[in-house]
């Protein structure tokens, strides 16, 4: 294993990919729009909900209580009439309907404990649960500010005998950009990780170049190395780029942890990565193989990885196979890190297991390696 | 027809072609005319091709004027009629076929094409295949023929129609000697039964010239000469056609070329030899491709490996260079068992495969520098090295030139170059001037005999020209994987009494085969001469659209589909695996949250209030931290995502009504669960000022309104009802188009793709008869999830199974339209699988309305949302399970999705090229 010849193959990598014009605008369309475009648009938990409210009291009681739908929880709520609310709710243009009653407020004056109606789409998921519990909240606490004017507030006699101060750590607002843009850079370092190399393996193959290398004073650790190298490193700068004007620059996203300790996990990732990216390689014959490969591959290591759902939802089962994954390590490492500052003492471990990880999958490609090289020409 | 046979069948005035910064064809003026052999001769890469292509109507004329069969093919509808009494085969052997389809599918496909009927295609099909001598082996997958075979059933799929005019691009490039001889006496029984047949074929072998009634001998995109044979000696004064094409040259083309000599070698005593190889055997499964070869190759000699394509000699030299293992045998390079990591044993070897295989993105200069680094020269001898190899072999004009720009011949002496660029003692090339043109494989030649003679090289050259292997010290014919015979080229000659080396390898041949107890040529004089081709009949108009023809192309990619395990295995049991991972892991019931206690008041009171977290079955507890700085440690490193901090005191401020304060520090990274633990946090925290019972909360217990909450549609609020359909809609869009995003570029690669441009069918045909069958599985993939929602996760389907049936054929329309449409314009099928990839994960995943609203996404979100069938279906899939939504609710998804179906295969037919380029 000579380190020069790695070098020399890794810049060879990098000319060839500047003349692909695809890869180049994947890589481009990856660490920019794929990123802003869900982290403005996409909102996991209640935010931007869609919100209608049938008022059959109009009173100042019921604008009272449509006025406490506020952004950024909710969209300005629309005034439907009560006969459309099943069909706005079939057709999903709503996730959750106020409904109040006639003569609330008169009820409500009178002791008669009138009911509000909250209907909640229960197939939105994350948004149904803490939309839910925050209506239930803010509905009942209304009427009664209402009715009491504004006394209650200042009255201590008002006030619970143990108050809660509840605090979100590390994401105080609970904004979803933070969370959505920096687990999109994960994706998109999985998803380049896995094609560039892939693909760059495959291509060498198909043209018949890797024949010329392995005829040549070289092994085919130094010829892997070299793409590992080169690929990872245009994904690093990319990713990294991506942190820091994307992330923290455009979106604005407050990074607790340390860029350098990101990047160095980052680096680590991308070895792993890239190393599955040659094995996966290594086993499709052409290139279409590989496209029909690694996407499902790709699929399942990042809907899985705890990037979109938390983890610890997951059956213990599942969770368990998925520590095969080095993408799920990595999405923990950059969850400690960038969102709760926490240092290379509370990580290293997710570090070792996706080294780990990483090394085995090149261990294997470098098995299959040789072998595999007269595949596509037969 | 009769009117056409006297007037010429081709007629060209200024036909020019260019390709981007490459000219092809310059301003080229021709006459062919009708019932003769014409042969359009020239190396590769001077436009015989373009040529071809533009006069069978599969290529866009440029400029200029094209009749052919008295028809101008500048017209549309005149193209249209006239290309179904055309047939065309393209270059490359077999391209045009379908490896897994049999040799009768593909027969079959061909007169479908046509519009034969059922009767006429198997009539055709029988005539042409025992004309061929194809007979009996009509089921043979075409993928297992030899190169001869696949030749004959290129020719049977042209002539299925009875075309007027036969053009056959190289048709005997590759082939093997005996298999050339016979298409040619099948030509020649050809055009003995149908006199009026005009044929034109184009050819790099110099020495078939003497076959064609006309020749028109091309060079740089002109046309050098055209008349026959016995004309163009008598102009040039030569009389081999080789020395006629390099007379015909332009002077600065010819550049001194004078005839090449070969010095005689020098024996240098009896060293061990070079390479060394004994009963050397490589299977791949069932097939044998090199079947006990045995060769000694002394030091200094050039030793050449004569054989067609397949016949087993780059096998051979890639196990003697160590990069295929060898089945049985053993082999020798220098005395020394050939190794695959003996890297001393590769420096002193220098290797250059059949294609080019530089790196073509690279300059002249780059390639140089990197293979010196690579074999370790000394870094300041380089540049020395570079300048020495780039005078020798005349590439300083070039030397910043990217590699995959230069001309073919050019590329090859730099390919050379990178092989003894470390001074190698033994040369393994093979095949390296195929397709190189005369005067440009001379000076090739020029540079091996100064190699071998001045330097002592050792050359191992593989070759299918006959006069390069008459230069060869010794030669070795190949076929099938064997050695037939081997000797001094004299030797050969002798041992057959034959008068050239093509005949003698042609005995050798026939003779194996006899021994094999195949095909001989005795057996073939008995065979009867049935209808090759017939008397013309009247043409038929070409139908606009026919269904025929669409079918064709969907029983076809059908039985390649079924024929393919991978791609079955990936539409199939793919969607399965998916499904069983995400419809288990994708999951948003956030439960046993890991929660730990700072209780720094230790009360029976603050006991009593934690107590309430501890029953919870929403919380999980952990050991408790030994101080805020290990919470916060743990709290960092995502072990715990909620911690409880009770103040000092607690017990007593509450009994004093002092209104203690209990701390909740939850993890917000995910802010969705840490909405979601702070609503739960929330509950039970009131939960324990309601059992308080006091004056607690305001008197909200005598709050004047209540709230009732109805979960909608999934009263257990419980992730897979939500998610298992969403993930119906993901496997069925990511997946089909995935499928179909390969299907037209891998066409285009493969060559197949020809016969859309050669044949009457149409853009719509096409692509709606390669689509239907990705629906079909598709549809099949539906069926197999719909099953396991019901069943395994148990998702009931509330709403029509019809309409949600109807939803997911209207849905499956889109996404394989969509990754056909990708695939019309993308060029790779790299580059088309992961553009699909690409354009359809982000609004599939995340704007289509399976893991947020799609009424709660902005900006660009929303309109990907929209813009994209994933939110349409994804709708028809929870609405039909979860909301009992039925036909009449959908409509308008229906109409959209529809919409996004038709709009995507329009696209695609505006994008599709029924001709080249």
């Amino acid at each position: 294993m000579r380190l020069a010849n790695v070098y020399r193959l890794g810049l060879k990598e990098l000319i060839s990919l500047r003349y692909d014009p695809v890869l180049v605008f994947l890589i481009i369309y990856a660490f920019t729009f794929a990123i802003i475009a869900p982290s403005r648009g996409v909102k996991l938990q209640l935010e931007h909900a869609s919100v209608a409210v049938v008022d059959e009291d109009r009173s100042q009681l019921s604008v009272r209580l449509t006025e406490t739908l506020l952004p950024p929880y909710f969209q300005a709520p629309e005034q439907i009439g009560v006969d459309e609310i099943d069909a706005a709710m079939d057709a999903g243009r709503y996730t959750f309907v106020i409904d109040i009653p006639p003569r609330l407020q008169a009820d409500a004056a009178e002791g008669r404990r009138p009911a509000v109606q909250v209907i909640v789409d229960a197939t939105a998921m994350a948004m149904a649960g803490a939309g839910a519990r925050y209506l239930e909240r803010v509905l009942v606490e209304e009427p009664l500010l209402y009715l009491q004017g504004d006394r209650a507030e200042s009255s201590p006699a008002g006030a619970p005998a143990v108050a809660s101060v509840i605090r979100l750590a590390f994401n105080p607002n609970g904004e979803s950009a933070w969370f959505m843009s920096v687990m999109q850079i994960v994706n998109m370092v999985t998803l380049l990780g896995i094609v560039l190399t892939g693909a760059a393996l495959i291509r060498e193959r198909e043209h018949g170049t890797i024949e010329h290398l392995l005829v040549m004073p070289l092994n085919a650790a130094e010829i892997m190395l070299a793409k590992v190298w080169a690929n990872g490193l245009v994904i690093l700068l990319g990713a990294t780029f991506a942190m820091v004007a994307i992330v923290q620059g455009l979106l604005g996203v407050p990074t607790a942890g340390s860029l350098g300790l990101f990047v160095l996990g980052l680096g680590v990732y991308l070895f792993a990565i890239t190393a599955l990216g040659i094995l996966l390689a290594t086993l499709a014959r052409t290139m279409p193989q590989f496209g029909l490969l690694s996407i499902p591959v790709f699929l399942v290591m990042y809907m899985l990885s705890g990037a979109n759902t938390p983890l610890d939802a997951m059956p213990e089962l599942l969770q368990r196979v998925m520590l095969v994954s080095p993408t799920t390590h990595f999405v923990a490492f950059v969850q400690s890190v960038v969102f709760r500052g926490a240092g290379l003492d509370l990580v290293w471990t997710h570090l070792a297991a996706t080294l780990g990880l990483g090394a085995l999958a090149f261990a294997a490609a470098l098995a299959r390696f040789r072998q595999t090289v007269s595949l596509s020409r037969l | 027809m009769a009117e056409h046979a006297a007037g010429p069948v081709v007629r060209l005035s200024g036909l020019s072609h260019a390709y981007p910064g490459v000219g092809a064809l310059d301003e080229v003026a021709l006459e062919l005319p009708a019932g003769r052999l014409t042969g359009v001769i020239g190396p590769d890469g001077v436009g015989k091709s373009t040529l071809l292509g533009i006069i069978a109507g599969v290529r866009q004329i440029q400029s200029g004027r094209v009749e052919v069969l008295g028809h101008d093919l500048r017209q549309r509808r005149a193209r249209d009629a006239v290309i179904e009494r055309i047939a065309y085969m393209p270059q490359g052997l077999g391209r045009n076929l379908y490896p897994s389809l049999s040799v009768r599918e593909n027969l079959d496909f061909f007169g479908r094409l046509f519009g034969q009927d059922k009767a006429t295609r198997a009539e055709r099909i029988a005539e042409l295949t025992s004309a061929t001598g194809l007979a009996p082996f009509t089921e043979r997958p075409a993928m297992h023929l030899s190169g001869g075979m696949k030749q004959k059933l290129g020719l049977c799929c042209a002539l299925i129609h009875d075309p007027e005019l036969l053009i056959l691009d190289e048709p005997t490039t590759g082939v093997d000697p005996l298999s050339r001889r016979r298409f040619w006496e099948l030509m020649e029984r050809l055009r003995r039964r149908r006199p009026d047949l005009s044929i034109l074929v184009s050819t790099a072998y110099m020495e078939e010239a003497e076959r064609f009634d006309t020749l028109v001998a091309m060079d740089a995109g002109r046309v050098l000469a055209a008349g026959t044979v016995s004309e163009l000696c008598a102009t040039t004064g030569e009389r081999d056609m080789e020395s006629v094409f390099v007379a015909l040259l332009p002077e600065e083309r010819r550049g001194g070329h004078r005839r090449l000599v070969v010095p005689p070698r020098t024996p240098d005593g009896d060293g061990p030899p070079a390479i060394r190889a004994e009963g050397l055997t490589r299977r791949f499964g069932d097939f044998t491709a090199v079947d006990r070869v045995s060769l000694s190759i002394r030091k200094g000699e050039i030793f050449g490996f004569l054989g067609s394509n397949g016949s087993g000699k780059t096998t051979t030299m890639r196990m003697l260079t160590g990069l295929l293992p060898v089945t049985e045998g053993e082999a020798w390079v220098f005395d020394r068992p050939v190794d695959a990591e003996d890297t001393a044993l590769r420096r002193r070897l220098g290797f250059m495969s059949q294609s080019f295989s530089l790196y073509g993105e690279l300059s002249v200069r780059q390639n140089l520098d990197l293979h010196a680094r690579l074999y370790r020269l000394p870094p300041k001898h380089i540049p020395a090295r570079i300048a020495e190899l780039t005078e020798r072999f005349d590439l300083a004009r070039v030397i910043d030139a990217r590699a995959e720009s230069l001309p073919l011949g050019v590329r090859q002496r730099l390919s050379l170059a990178v092989a003894v660029i470390h001074a190698p003692e033994l040369l393994i090339l093979d095949e390296p001037t195929s397709g190189v043109d005369p005067i440009a494989r001379d000076r090739f030649w020029e540079q091996l005999l100064i190699l071998s003679r001045e330097q002592g090289v050792t050359i191992f050259i593989s070759t299918h020209f006959m006069n390069e292997a008459e230069r060869c010290d010794r030669i070795s014919l190949m076929h099938s994987g064997r050695v037939l015979a081997e000797g001094t080229p004299a030797d050969i000659k002798a041992r057959q009494s034959a008068a050239t080396l093509e005949d003698a390898f042609i005995a050798c041949m026939e003779q194996g085969a006899a021994d094999a107890g195949e095909e001989t040529a005795a057996d073939r004089e008995t065979t009867q001469d049935p209808m090759l081709v017939r008397p013309r009949r009247k043409a038929r108009r070409t139908a606009r659209f026919s269904l025929r023809r669409l079918w064709a192309y969907t029983r076809r990619e059908g039985t390649e589909l079924r024929r393919d395990p991978i791609r079955l295995a990936f539409a199939l049991l793919g969607p399965m695996i998916l499904m069983i991972g995400m419809g288990f892991g994708i999951s948003f019931d956030v439960d046993e949250i890991a929660y730990a206690v700072l209780d720094h008041d230790r009360t029976p009171a603050s006991r009593d209030y934690l107590e309430r977290f501890a029953g919870s079955t929403w919380f999980s507890e952990q050991a408790p931290p030994g101080d805020a700085a290990e919470m916060w440690r743990r709290l960092e490193s995502g072990r715990l995502t909620l911690a409880i901090e009770i103040p000092p005191g607690f017990g007593r401020d509450l009994q004093r009504g002092a209104r203690p304060e209990v701390g909740f520090i939850i993890d917000g990274a995910i802010p969705f669960r840490g909405d979601t633990i702070r609503g739960y946090a929330e509950g039970v925290h009131r939960g324990y000022l309601e059992i308080l019972g006091s004056k607690v909360y305001a008197g909200l217990s005598a709050s004047p309104v209540t709230v009732e909450t109805r979960f909608r549609y999934n009263q257990d609020f419980k992730s897979v009802y939500a998610m298992v359909p969403g993930i119906l809609m993901l496997l069925l869009i990511m997946i089909p188009a995935t499928m179909t995003a390969v299907g037209v570029v891998r066409e285009k690669e493969l060559g197949s793709i020809t016969n859309l441009y050669a044949t009457p069918t149409k853009g719509a045909e096409f692509l709606l008869g390669k689509q239907l069958p990705y629906v079909g599985l598709a549809l099949l993939s539906y069926l197999i999830l719909l099953l396991m929602a019901l069943f395994l996760f148990r998702v009931p389907l509330a709403g029509s199974l019809l309409g949600l049936t109807l939803g997911a054929v209207l849905f499956v329309f889109a996404s394989t339209g969509l990754g056909l449409l990708m695939s019309t314009f993308m060029r790779t099928q790299i580059a088309a699988v992961f553009g699909t990839a690409i354009v359809s994960t982000i609004p599939t995943i995340l704007f289509s309305g399976m893991l947020v609203p799609v009424s709660a996404l902005t900006g660009p979100a929303r309109i990907m949302g929209y813009g994209f069938p994933s939110a349409w279906f994804n709708h028809v899939s929870v609405g039909s399970f979860t909301k009992g939504l039925t036909l009449a609710d959908l409509w308008l998804d229906y109409l959209v999705l529809a919409a996004f179906g038709l709009g995507f295969f329009l696209l695609g037919l505006a994008l599709l090229r029924t001709r080249e380029r």
